[in-house]
């Protein structure tokens, strides 16, 4: 079975038909490139996926379980909503770092806050003892932080922990972005335009972070511009068009033999040479 | 009559008694206004509209009248309706003040909530944070940030608005003063309450800025 199964999603903003039925399957330690024009609803595809955006119509599933189903979406309570999009990791186009925040208190904040609560819920239900509730929530500090630093050594930034956002560059605030996406082990991860903000001089230090987080057990969706990154490191390649799925398939196929008019149009414009 | 030493340091003292008045005020203005004006801006953008716009009418009439008009409802109506003293005179300034600056607080934190960008709340959201761990945990901060320099206006308006509670008695530095005019003749007491103003205001301009300079190791 597939890891992530998505199936018939629908999104309209008012009378604007965003996505008209999306479905696509993607395996475990998969990479899928999104690709496509402005406005053909990628990035409102990945949203829906993260809960930033309730789909009108659908169904997604992670791992068999279900994660979205459009007939109980909007009633879904805050908790479980929150429970349920921990399954993904979200790296925007802008960064979005906490910039009161070290990099370091970035990457620890949530994962922090989310073992906090889960300790007190067990406190509550009487499923561990006082003694036990502190010998555990003295736990949490150092096993954030080292976490962190394991992350932060994965996106080369370890000497960088005590700065502030915007004390670093595009590229560098990007890759901690990256780590703090990581720092709560999605099963997912998202990119949106991951590199669109940045000047083209510091895009390849994010990509080849990107590239080099790729394993088997990593599984990314990167909604990108980058033709030639889709092509060498994705797996799997979605087109999308007027909020469909134009084509879908391996690099070799969506790159090397494309049917559609409408892609072979866009690649005209986006020459890949690889 | 000539200013000595001795009606000097008399009157420095009895205008001291009026300028811890005066502090009163000032500092229980605004350690209720503060958090009181965060519950107006968050109804005045309250997703239910009846609260919001509630809350626009109430800020509103509130900005809309002189704050010494309100001091005058706070403190007759209830004597003149139910024939009952509700509020002491000194309370009566209190509650008039603190709703008064709440309205203009509330304005300004709304102002800088709104213009924290969506990308914050999102990144908090993809995190799995509640809607509370994000304004407390990471928008708050960045709107004190934002809203600095028109709390320090509206703060140091507060020290001389104080001076509207003689309207009711109330014996603040300014009225204290005045009664050195009306009992002795004296007019130089009413000038001098002047350097306790500016003294005020000058140490309040002074935490400002360093409170500015604390928080200019991030950017919003």
């Amino acid at each position: 079975m597939a890891l992530l199964e998505v199936s018939n999603i629908q999104k309209n903003f008012g009378k604007v038909e965003v996505l008209k039925g999306i479905s696509f399957e993607l395996e475990k330690g998969e990479v899928l490139a999104i690709i496509g024009s402005s406005g053909s609803g990628k990035t409102t595809l990945l949203r829906c996926m993260n809960y930033l955006e309730i789909p009108d119509a659908g169904k997604i599933t992670v791992d068999g379980e279900p994660y979205f189903d459009a007939s109980e979406g909007k009633k879904l309570r805050d908790g479980e909503i929150r429970k349920r999009r921990l399954h993904f990791g979200l790296v925007f186009q802008s960064f979005n770092l906490f910039p009161q925040y070290t990099v370091m208190q970035n990457l620890v904040l949530a994962a922090r806050l989310l073992r906090r609560d889960e300790l007190k819920k067990q406190y509550k239900n009487k499923e561990i003892t006082k003694e036990q509730y502190n010998a555990l929530k003295a736990k949490i500090n150092p096993e954030t932080e080292q976490k962190a630093r394991e992350l932060l050594e994965k996106v080369g930034l370890t000497e960088k922990a005590d700065f502030y956002p915007c004390q670093l560059s595009g590229g560098q605030q990007q890759r901690a972005a990256i780590a703090r996406a990581l720092s709560l082990t999605p099963d997912i991860l998202c990119f949106d335009e991951p590199t669109s903000a940045l000047d083209p001089e510091l895009t390849g230090e994010v990509l080849n972070v990107i590239r080099s987080l790729k394993s088997r057990d990593s599984t990314m969706i990167v909604v990108t511009h980058e033709m030639e990154f889709a092509a060498n490191v994705a797996d799997k390649i979605l087109f999308m068009a007027n909020g469909v799925i134009e084509e879908f398939g391996t690099p070799e196929e969506v790159f090397g033999n494309p049917k559609s008019p409408i892609l072979k149009h866009f690649l005209g414009k986006h020459a890949v040479n690889n | 009559m000539a200013i000595t030493w001795e009606s000097f340091w008399k009157v420095t003292l009895r205008l001291l008694e009026g300028f811890e008045t005066t502090c009163l005020i000032f500092a229980l203005t605004l350690v209720l206004a503060l958090p009181l004006g965060l519950v107006i801006s968050f109804g005045s953008m309250s997703k239910f509209k009846p609260l919001a716009y509630i809350t626009k009418v109430f800020v509103w009439i509130i900005r809309g009248v002189p704050l010494m008009l309100q001091i005058f409802v706070v403190f007759y109506v209830p004597r003149l309706m139910w024939h009952a003293a509700l509020f002491t005179r000194f309370n009566a300034v209190i509650i008039a003040f603190v709703i008064n600056y709440a309205c203009y607080f509330s304005e300004i934190y709304r102002g800088g909530i709104e213009s924290i960008s969506k990308g914050q709340y999102e990144a908090g959201q993809v995190l799995g944070m509640t809607k509370s761990q994000i304004f407390f945990r990471v928008v708050l901060m960045q709107v004190v940030k934002r809203i600095l320099a028109p709390m320090s206006n509206e703060v140091i308006t507060l020290v001389k608005d104080t001076a509207l509670a003689r309207v009711i008695m109330v014996a603040e530095i300014l009225k204290v003063a005045e009664e050195f005019a009306s009992t002795s003749a004296l007019i130089w007491p009413t000038f001098y309450t002047a350097v306790f103003y500016l003294a005020s205001v000058g140490l309040l301009t002074l935490l400002f800025g360093y409170i500015e300079k604390k928080l200019s190791y991030y950017r919003v």
